[in-house]
């Protein structure tokens, strides 16, 4: 029973970095209808960043705050630059562009810092948390964090008149442009968010699964499934997507025999496929009927 | 009276294909104007030209000023509300939320909030459902609301894209009664593409008929509907 | 007013090729034949073996565009099919003795039937969450065959070392040369099958699909038959591509299979040509020598030399290589003049 209970408090752990991933990918969804594929990549590279900082001798949290601010900024600048004279062409071409992104974000890390693995630190140290065997400090730390952050957001896109304008630009741009909305800059906005929300789970994790230019492929992996579970019109879907996917994950790694490490990702993928064909809606998303 | 918007020799384009050919006409401050047509004839696009949302050509001028060049959120911010064919509802956000995005671009929020408990004076309906989902609403509730969300800009100009589209003929009654005395208390000048010419003939004070992308008629809504061919065409007696 | 109003006005999947661009003159062909067939013999081995990748690539390239350029079906998928054709030869071959070029049919039935399963689930998919689906089969290859259960034959991390086959019938030309003529026989037939085939009854469906898929359906198109069978040819030759790989690399293990060469592939098909099935080869060699060139200056540059440079085929040449030839054409054409 304390096997179980500690794999589903880790579960939760890692899952609050999968929300903060899938939480990211929608928040692009939603913008402008594209998956992006780089989403990792960015969270990576803002992770270095972080840790750069940190190198030079800035304190943990400055460092912190100094990387959503450059991630927010970064993701703005991305969205400018390359993906909104994209906004038009087809999806291939589209698709194309990000995984672009992806090769030159991950060639430059590596080029930068190398590609060896480097420690990375936590603030919340690694003791067991209020005496317990159960959680580590850093694993309470990482849900403490997300759980934050996404009242910050809930309150912010509920209650602020940016965060209205946004989800009236995301759920129906050309009304909203009728209203008055600069939909183009709503999206520029979302692409800074989604980017600070990825550096978010990057520097969580960062300690758990060690600094370098290849972290963030399998959590990726787990964001989209997660997202693609919650549907990927909903962000609150998201959010219990991700932590759904983290417990389903530590528990299927325990609990059936031969799903060792090495098949954590045929898991996702098989998650994913499955929700797709099943209900490609996902479990809070909506349906999206085409016209010819 | 000064003409409030001065439209001359307009041409829209959709890709390859040219929608309209060369329309001109103007709209007094003050008028209730209605733009006759049939399908296809070019009433949506005159409408979405007026803000920027598709190609065009020619002299659009609010107030003196020239639109051409403005994006359609600019063309807004200077006092245009459109309320498109459809009606645009944010479906998945509340009342209450969909009036609140009408006045997004208000920096006087004491305004807004009164200007909401007018809309709900308005539209007693609104007040009723103030905190459901807009998807909710009945056709003719979610054409009240988009009417009330565009009056919350506080428009000088309000264009509406088929507002009987859809609806029961007693709502549509309604609808166009309120947009009388929204026209004559609130001194917003209406533009009214419609297809329901009897109505829309019974509330204009001017019109203009148009076919094929052009004008082809235009007077005091009385003289149009008093008019032979307009008569058979879209009178049907 | 239910959910039903929100309707996606998406951007097309792929833009349209009239079928008629998609492949070269006669002349042209001719002279790039000509070409295949003369080059190798006055050339180094190792310029012989890139050669012999060259055309595998193209191959594999070939395979993405007959599934993206014909039926407007994404895939970031197709190392996987890659891998099981690799494997599958590779197992044939020093598990049971089986003549190499009979594995190649083998291999490519396999991943026909492989490509044509994985199309079934992937028919209810369509544009970004096919790429979705394919992204995560192509992460999950990898560790699929680094898998205990099947080590016995696969070799687990490991892998397997294929045998180079010798020249038949006592010929006096180096294996690798030898290699290079049977790949390029191989490469000619496919490629002729796949000319005709999209301009055959199905090629016609694929594109009625690719172009409108509802318009499809509604002209008595069997959108689902045809759309699995793109995915179960495309698979298939992805895999006799990987099967002549595994021989001419002589190696198979997981690690060379990996979303790397998915993306390879994919970005092969951009900068050829999306539909265009001649820039397959363009394709190809941008995706063999740009690395190479790449990673002589600096170690972990090809990433970003290829992002760039991928992003510029984006911005300035969005129809690739086809678009290149086009301009090129013209110019000609007003030499002549």
């Amino acid at each position: 029973m304390e096997l179980f209970i500690n794999q589903v408090l880790a579960g939760i752990a890692t899952g609050a970095i999968y929300a903060c991933m899938a939480l990211a990918v929608v928040m692009i969804y939603q913008a402008i209808d594209h998956l992006n594929f780089a989403q990792g990549e960015m969270a990576m590279f803002s992770t270095f960043i972080a840790w750069q900082l940190m190198q030079w001798g800035v304190p943990y949290w400055w460092a912190f705050l100094l990387t959503l601010a450059f991630s927010f900024a970064g993701g703005i600048a991305i969205e400018r630059m390359l993906f909104k004279p994209l906004a038009k062409a087809p999806v291939l071409t589209n698709v194309a562009g990000f995984i672009a992104l992806f090769a030159i974000v991950n060639s430059v890390a590596g080029l930068t810092w190398d590609f060896t693995i480097k420690q990375f630190p936590t603030p919340f140290g690694s003791s067991p948390f209020l005496g317990s065997q159960l959680i580590s400090t850093h694993q309470a730390g990482m849900i403490g964090v997300t759980v934050g952050l996404l009242i910050l957001l809930y309150l912010f896109f509920q209650f602020t008149r940016i965060g209205l304008a946004m989800r009236a630009a995301a759920s129906l741009p050309e009304s909203a442009r009728l209203v008055g909305i600069n939909t183009s800059w709503m999206i520029a906005l979302g692409w800074g968010m989604a980017s600070a929300i990825g550096a978010i789970a990057g520097i969580l994790i960062a300690p758990v699964v060690f600094l370098e230019p290849n972290m963030m492929g399998g959590v990726l992996i787990y964001g989209f499934a997660a997202a693609v579970l919650g549907g990927l019109t909903s962000p609150l879907g998201a959010v219990i997507g991700g932590f759904l996917v983290g417990v389903f994950e530590n528990l299927a790694g325990t609990y059936i025999p031969g799903v060792g490490n090495e098949l954590k990702l045929p898991i996702a993928l098989a998650l994913i496929i499955t929700v797709l064909v099943l209900k490609p809606a996902g479990l809070f998303g909506r349906p999206i009927v085409k016209r010819v | 009276m000064t003409a409030m918007l001065n439209i001359k020799d307009l041409r829209a384009y959709y890709g390859q294909v040219q929608a309209l050919h060369g329309l001109s006409f103007s709209l007094n401050e003050g008028s209730l104007t209605t733009l006759l047509g049939a399908n296809g004839a070019g009433k949506t696009t005159t409408l979405r030209a007026i803000c920027n949302m598709v190609r065009s050509t020619g002299a659009i001028e609010f107030e003196g000023k020239p639109l051409s060049g403005k994006s359609t959120e600019n063309v807004v911010r200077l006092g245009i509300a459109h309320v498109p064919q459809g009606r645009g509802t944010f479906t998945t956000m509340t009342v209450e939320e969909n009036l609140q995005l009408g006045a997004i671009t208000r920096n006087d929020k004491k305004g807004v909030v009164a200007d909401i408990e007018r809309m709900y004076e308005h539209f007693p309906v609104l007040k009723e459902r103030h905190t459901q989902q807009a998807g909710t609403l009945s056709g003719g509730e979610q054409q009240m609301l988009a009417v009330a969300r565009a009056l919350m800009l506080r428009p000088r100009l309000m264009l509406l894209d088929e507002p009987s589209f859809g609806l029961a003929p007693l709502i549509v009654r309604e609808l166009f009664k309120i947009l009388g005395k929204i026209n004559r208390e609130d001194k917003v000048t209406i533009l009214v593409v419609e297809q329901n010419a009897q109505l829309a003939l019974e509330l204009a004070d001017k019109a203009y008929v148009i076919e094929t992308g052009r004008i082809v008629m235009s007077g005091s809504a009385a003289e149009i509907a008093n008019n032979e061919d307009v008569r058979k065409s879209y009178l049907g007696y | 007013m239910s959910s039903v109003d929100e309707v996606a006005n998406e951007a097309p999947a792929v833009e349209a090729v009239p079928k008629r661009a998609m492949t070269l003159g006669y002349g042209t062909s001719l002279v790039v034949l000509a070409l295949l067939i003369i080059g190798p013999m006055f050339v180094k081995n190792f310029i012989v073996f890139q050669m012999t990748m060259l055309l595998i690539y193209a191959l594999a390239v070939l395979a993405l565009n007959i599934l993206t350029g014909g039926s407007g079906q994404f895939s970031l998928g197709q190392s996987a099919f890659y891998a099981v054709g690799a494997y599958t030869s590779a197992i044939l071959m020093e598990h049971m003795g089986v003549n190499y070029a009979l594995t190649l049919p083998i291999a490519g039935i396999i991943c026909f039937g492989f490509g044509f399963l994985f199309g079934q689930p992937a028919l209810r998919l369509s544009g970004i969450y096919l790429a979705l689906a394919t992204f995560a089969l192509a992460v999950a290859m990898p560790q699929l065959l680094k898998l205990g259960f099947f080590e016995h034959w696969t070799g687990g991390v490991q892998g397997l070392v294929v045998t180079k086959p010798d020249a038949p019938f006592g010929l006096p030309i180096s294996q690798d040369r030898w290699l290079y003529y049977f790949t390029l026989v191989v490469s000619i037939g496919i490629y002729i099958a796949s000319v005709n085939l999209l301009k055959s009854r199905s090629g016609r469906a694929f594109m009625a699909i690719r172009d409108n898929e509802i318009a499809a359906s509604a002209m008595g198109v069997d959108v689902a038959l045809y759309k699995t069978l793109a995915f179960g040819v495309s698979a298939g030759i992805t895999g006799v591509a990987g099967g002549l790989g595994a021989i001419a690399v002589q190696f198979v293990a997981p690690d060379g299979y990996t979303i790397t060469l998915a993306i390879s592939l994919f970005l092969g098909m951009v900068v050829g040509g999306v539909g265009w099935l001649p820039g397959s080869i363009v394709g190809s060699a941008f995706i063999i020598f740009v690395p190479n060139i790449a990673e002589h200056i600096s170690k972990g540059l090809s990433g970003a030399v290829f992002g760039v440079l991928l992003f510029l085929v984006i911005f300035l040449v969005p129809h690739g290589a086809r678009q290149v030839a086009i301009v090129a054409q013209q110019l000609i054409g007003k030499l002549k003049k």
